[in-house]
């Protein structure tokens, strides 16, 4: 008997002992995503897979709100405290905190080569550091609602109508149907800086600094606060909160409630989920101004963090991922841009049947050439997102009469100055 | 000890009840044994004190502190040690205007206008939030039907989250919400409520009193209850008529209880947010951005996250509180006495 229980109490220590060796030899990795569409669903496909090759790490993938990634995280960051890779849009900004994945990738000439350009938005000045790629693409660019169009009987504007033509437009089938939002724009900045841009706005001054305020910018900011006042934009999204807060009318336009909607090609998946065939959605290339026809270009990244402290196993996470068999899948299925040259090349075989869908990719993937440097430049500038807030945030106050639009451009310079005059304290 | 042995011969399950207690009560005996041999009776206060001041010390008093000592830092890095010392820039910039009572002409004119929106909003929630308190709470000292279940009703929004209270509303009032439904429903116009200063500042402080006022119901029925019935049954032998009755018995005997109840409002005004936040935004434009928002935005929205500055704001809004709640502390005391 004594030596039975000798022999279970060993058999059941020996167990002990491997699961805990087992579950010491396990890497937990934490990766902090958002989501616009379907593509947690497709990450959490690819991670299970990543696993079952991978035993030994298991990655968690924590899906909080947008705007968690754009507040909570770069304080968790700062704190020490980050997920050891995260989604992230503020590409440039919060690159202090990315770990340099190059001596951790299997083929750092491979990430060169089909991320390249995008790999700058990540960078500091004058940094050649592998921090991520990107798993969207994104252009910025108006849908119209064409089954509205069609029973208003007024035509799409053609190749190289301006702004004021498709405001014209939809106002007029606005009028025509009882449609209560005419045109309804992303209360963003990044928003409104492709459009300035197509009407001269540069952005930077001739040493490469910022400077916001510029005729052009004037031109795009004076349309949207006349259009505010005369009833083709609603008051409801830019007028009804303050600050920088960002405001979609995803929602309107998918209940037939916008004739036209300027967003992006982030929407694409949401759309063809959402209204499907209910009504034509339809996307339409930006529209043009004297300096030209320019979206700004943009996009969510996947970057590594230096705070990990599991830096090979985040480079073999990192390398499956943007492997291209799987970042092919990861396109295909979320109906995203692909940020990948070698794919972007090579085309992308989306898993939709849907022709609103197929067109809108079409659309947006074409508007890339056309894309202004200035876009670019300022895409790839890390403080971008001072500029579009003081933009946005200023502009919403002029709308709502609490200050004259000159008093706005006058603040959107000073908070501009004021929040990089802080940052400089830092030096 | 003689009170617990007879419990104890009449109950059982008293017993049993205590001698988990008897059993904690033999294990830190020793350790209080010790203690009060240190310091003393007099000491001992201090010393089931102590867990609780360590609490509030470590989660109030030493932030309060840091959140000082970060207001005279600069710059964006978030830990003390790598901030850059600027002495008081960050107060002169929040306090820099050329006429005060222009909120335009103020370098940092959001906290300004973050300033004056919360005194509008203080004015105006304070006044009728106690107002309505009060007739609330002489309604349901009445002897009416359903008291109990009127009583509950009033105080059920208080048990509610700030964030569930204000997306209700915030549904009830938005361009296809319930109320315009109504309106378009009886052949009105409908309302943009979130898009009229006037209208969201309406909305912002009727959701405030809607949340807040069964709270502040209670305590004034609590009053009321605590006054002698017997006055009122000698001011009836007398006659005296129901106006001046609760002119000069009802409210003379509640006013410390409204003292308190104005106090804590004023302090739960001044620090609004969540609701507010989450039902307006803060907008249109800047109309009901109080100042706990400006300071939330300062710190954390921005890309520059400015927590130098939010913390100097904070600092002059802990300034208005720490006032308030010195009236507060002084009006108990002067009741507890009185």
């Amino acid at each position: 008997m004594k030596s039975r229980m000798l022999a279970f109490a060993s058999v059941g220590a020996l167990a002990l002992g491997m699961m805990t060796s087992a579950a010491s030899a396990q890497t937990e990795l934490r990766m902090t995503w958002y989501n616009d569409g379907i593509e947690g669903e497709v990450m959490q496909d690819l991670l299970d897979r990543f696993e079952a090759e991978h035993p030994d790490i298991t990655v968690s993938l924590d899906v909080v709100p947008y705007s968690a990634i754009l507040e909570s995280l770069p304080v968790q960051l700062a704190a020490g405290d980050g997920p050891d890779v995260a989604r992230i849009t503020d590409l440039g900004g919060l690159s202090e905190h990315y770990l340099d994945l190059t001596p951790y990738i299997s083929d750092p000439a491979y990430w060169e080569e089909n991320f390249g350009p995008f790999l700058n938005w990540l960078r500091p000045a004058g940094d050649d550091a592998i921090s991520g790629f990107m798993t969207q693409m994104t252009v910025t660019g108006p849908y119209v609602n064409r089954t509205l169009f069609e029973q208003a009987g007024v035509d799409l504007p053609g190749d190289g109508a301006t702004w004021d033509d498709w405001a014209a437009a939809s106002s007029q089938v606005a009028e025509a149907l009882d449609i209560p939002i005419p045109m309804a724009w992303d209360r963003s900045g990044h928003r409104v800086a492709g459009p300035a841009i197509s009407m001269g706005a540069h952005m930077f001054d001739a040493d490469g600094n910022p400077a916001l305020v510029d005729d052009g910018l004037k031109e795009m900011t004076q349309r949207l606060y006349d259009w505010h006042q005369d009833g083709t934009m609603a008051q409801e999204l830019w007028g009804s909160v303050s600050g920088s807060t960002y405001l979609g009318a995803n929602e309107d336009f998918a209940n037939a409630q916008v004739v036209l909607y300027m967003s992006g090609s982030w929407q694409i998946p949401q759309f063809a989920e959402t209204i499907g065939d209910a009504f034509d959605w339809w996307a339409v290339p930006a529209p043009c101004g004297p300096a030209g026809c320019t979206g700004m270009p943009g996009g969510a990244a996947l970057v590594a963090m230096a705070g990990t402290e599991h830096p090979e196993e985040v480079g073999i996470l990192m390398d499956y991922l943007s492997s291209e068999d799987v970042l092919s899948e990861f396109y295909g299925r979320t109906l995203f841009i692909p940020g990948h040259l070698g794919l972007a090349q090579g085309g992308i075989d989306f898993d939709t049947d849907d022709p609103r869908a197929s067109h809108a990719l079409e659309v947006f993937a074409g508007a890339v050439p056309t894309i202004s440097p200035i876009a670019f430049e300022l895409q790839g500038y890390p403080n971008n997102r001072v500029m579009f807030n003081a933009l946005i945030s200023r502009l919403g106050e002029a709308i709502v009469g609490e200050l004259t639009l000159d008093e706005a451009y006058d603040r959107m310079t000073q908070d501009v100055e004021q929040q990089l005059a802080e940052q400089a304290r830092d030096n | 000890m003689a009170e617990i042995r007879s419990d104890e011969k009449r109950s059982p399950l008293i017993t049993l009840a205590a001698m988990p207690m008897r059993a904690v009560g033999a294990a830190i005996d020793p350790v209080f044994k010790t203690a009060q041999r240190v310091v003393g009776i007099g000491g001992m206060p201090y010393i089931f004190l102590l867990p609780n001041l360590c609490f509030f010390g470590i989660f109030v008093i030493i932030p309060l502190f840091i959140n000082f000592a970060f207001s005279l830092t600069g710059g964006t890095n978030l830990f003390l040690s790598d901030r850059a010392y600027v002495g008081g820039e960050q107060y002169g910039f929040l306090l820099e205007c050329e006429n005060h009572f222009d909120t335009s002409s103020c370098r940092e004119d959001r906290f300004w206008r973050g300033i004056t929106n919360t005194m509008v909003f203080v004015v105006f929630q304070v006044t009728f939030l106690v107002l309505f308190s009060l007739i609330t709470a002489l309604i349901l000292n009445r002897k009416i039907k359903g008291r109990g279940f009127f009583r509950a009703v009033f105080f059920f929004p208080v048990l509610l989250s700030p964030v569930v209270v204000a997306l209700i509303w915030k549904w009830i009032l938005l361009r296809d919400g319930l109320l315009n439904a109504l309106l378009v429903s009886i052949g009105l116009e409908r309302i943009l409520f979130f898009v009229d200063p006037n209208w969201a500042m309406f909305w912002a402080i009727f959701v405030s009193i809607w949340a807040h006022m069964g709270f502040y119901t209670l305590i004034l029925l609590a009053g009321l209850q605590a006054i002698p019935p017997d006055l009122y049954e000698a001011a009836e032998m007398d006659g005296t008529s129901k106006e001046r009755v609760f002119w000069r018995i009802t409210l003379p005997l509640l006013w410390p209880n409204m003292l308190v109840v104005i106090v804590l409002a004023l302090i739960r005004g001044v620090q609004i947010f969540d609701e507010v936040y989450v039902l307006t935004g803060g907008g249109p434009g800047t109309a009901t951005q109080f100042m706990v928002q400006y300071i939330y935005n300062t710190g954390f929205t921005n890309q520059v996250q400015n927590f130098g500055l939010a913390s100097a704001a904070s600092v002059l809004l802990g300034v208005v509180l720490f006032i308030l709640t010195l009236t507060q502390l002084f009006v108990t005391r002067r009741r507890d006495r009185g």
